[in-house]
């Protein structure tokens, strides 16, 4: 009598990693474990990681449902494949991470939401200066010659958060997150003691509280005029925002260990809200405009024009996940 | 939609929708004045009292635009004026830079408007918010289009 294959008892289990639309500066945040990943690789089986390795979505649809422990997607989503692909992991996966800003708000990907699909074909296939398109020639989402057809996946109206697409259990915040949280998330998932679902994996302060300036900033802070980072000397041991740049660590989550500051630059709100606050850009604006120093409307109108571009300064990585979400529709065809 | 006839219907029978956020100094004593007073305004407004106007959270604005308001009003105490020394300046504040980005995002000016309206101004309460749904249903409905739902569609194009 022969023996069967011997089966590990407790086989390792199936990790996943998906990329939609970003930069990849997530899966940089993957390779920043630097040996760690080895350990990592270890404790886990990596199933599927298109940046990586060369396992194909039939791979992962030849799956059983929920056999993969964790899917970490990053990333916006606003193609097709990136929807298909999100509600592919779900299916497949006990556990969806939102891995980053992308995923998590929409993130730098979640600015289109300023203009139309139309606008943003017309400017990158036609209008910007580097283009030469005399045919006018756009991607075609079906394309058919000779009896052979060709499909590239749809591009949506509006970008989206991977919450917006699909049920989502857990939020890494930051572009990207930082190696640390990734390695501290995956320990909590391989740990087996789940935190509640829906949590952001990073503490629930605001950023002020781990910054090493904290203590010079001032009791009463009020400004004159709010500078741009290029348009000034930052001061590098004092509060940035004190020294009159825009700095959103008062509105930001912590979990980063202020980077930013400590790479002598302001923060620009990649973390996201806290979880007390809904609409992270509303309550950025709220925290930068109160502390104007003028009683005067017309003064108060100048100081304001000084930050160049509001929802660009406090939308930076949330616009999908706001409450408006996008620019109103006939506008943003209007202006393109 | 695409008819004009319906869409002239649709315009004539439009009533805007405005949340009103008023201080519970000021501008929502004169809205009581007005009633008192039988100084008549038009019925649009929807008043939410507040202790004080800044404590209108700029996501109490987004999210009246996001549910469906065609405007937003917000009714604070006069400069100098403030029960609380200068939450009305901290409103100021907030207003002008929220202006700016409701503008990005495609939402008119008139939509959105801040008044200083004392307790016995019940006149002026009435010229504003009468001017304000004047304003509003010249506009049309705000309509925020939100697609996300329908992506099927949305890529046939």
């Amino acid at each position: 009598m022969t023996k069967p294959a011997a089966v590990p008892k407790n086989p390792k289990p199936k990790v996943a990693f998906y990329w939609c639309a970003s930069c990849g500066g997530c899966e940089e945040t993957v390779l920043d474990l630097d040996e760690r990943v080895l350990d990592v690789v270890a404790a886990v089986d990596i199933v599927f990681w298109p940046v990586a390795l060369d396992f194909k979505r039939h791979d992962v649809e030849a799956l059983p449902d929920g056999s993969i422990l964790a899917a970490f997607v990053n990333g916006a989503v606003r193609t097709t494949e990136q929807e298909e692909m999100a509600h592919l992991l779900r299916k497949k996966a006990k556990v969806l991470v939102a891995l980053g800003s992308c995923a998590q708000l929409g993130g730098i990907a979640g600015l289109a939401n300023l203009s139309s699909r139309e606008g943003i074909l017309q400017s990158s296939y036609c209008e910007s200066p580097s283009t030469v398109n005399a045919e006018k020639v756009f991607p075609q989402t079906l394309y058919k010659e000779n009896g052979y057809s060709v499909s590239l996946p749809g591009l949506f109206e509006t970008v989206c958060s991977l919450d917006q697409v699909v049920d989502v259990d857990y939020y890494l915040p930051g572009c990207p997150p930082t190696p640390k949280l990734l390695w501290d998330a995956v320990h909590v998932l391989l740990g087996g003691e789940l935190p509640p679902k829906g949590t952001v994996l990073a503490p629930d302060r605001a950023l002020c509280e781990e910054c090493p300036r904290k203590d010079t900033r001032p009791e009463k802070l009020t400004l004159k005029e709010f500078k741009r980072p290029q348009d000034a000397v930052i001061d590098e041991a004092t509060c940035v925002l004190a020294q009159g740049v825009v700095c959103l660590g008062p509105a930001t989550r912590s979990g980063c260990e202020a980077l930013c500051p400590q790479g002598n630059m302001p923060c620009t709100g990649c973390f996201g809200p806290t979880s007390r606050v809904r609409d992270y850009g509303a309550k950025a604006l709220s925290a930068i405009s109160s502390i104007i120093d003028s009683n005067d409307p017309e003064e108060i109108e100048k100081i304001v024009h000084t930050v160049p571009d509001p929802v660009g300064t406090f939308y930076r990585y949330s616009l999908p996940a706001s409450l408006l979400r996008r620019k109103k529709i006939d506008e943003a065809l209007k202006t393109k | 939609m695409s008819n004009p006839e319906s869409l002239v219907a649709i315009q004539n029978s439009f009533e805007p929708k405005i949340v009103a956020f008023f201080c519970n100094w000021c501008t929502y004593l004169a809205a009581d004045l007005a009633g008192t007073s039988r100084i008549k305004y038009a019925p649009n407004i929807r008043v939410i009292r507040t202790m004080c106007s800044g404590r209108v959270d700029p996501q109490f604005v987004l999210e009246a635009f996001a549910r469906g308001a065609d405007g937003v009003l917000i009714g604070g105490c006069h400069p100098g004026d403030c029960h609380y020394q200068e939450g009305n300046y901290k409103t100021l504040r907030r207003v002008r830079m929220l202006r700016r980005v409701l503008r990005e995002m495609g939402i008119e000016d008139e939509r959105f408007r801040l008044e200083w309206i004392s307790a016995s101004e019940a006149e002026r309460l009435k010229v504003a918010v009468n001017d304000m749904v004047e304003k509003i249903r010249a506009l049309g409905p705000l309509r925020l289009e939100i697609k996300a739902e329908h992506f099927p569609e949305e890529v046939a194009a």
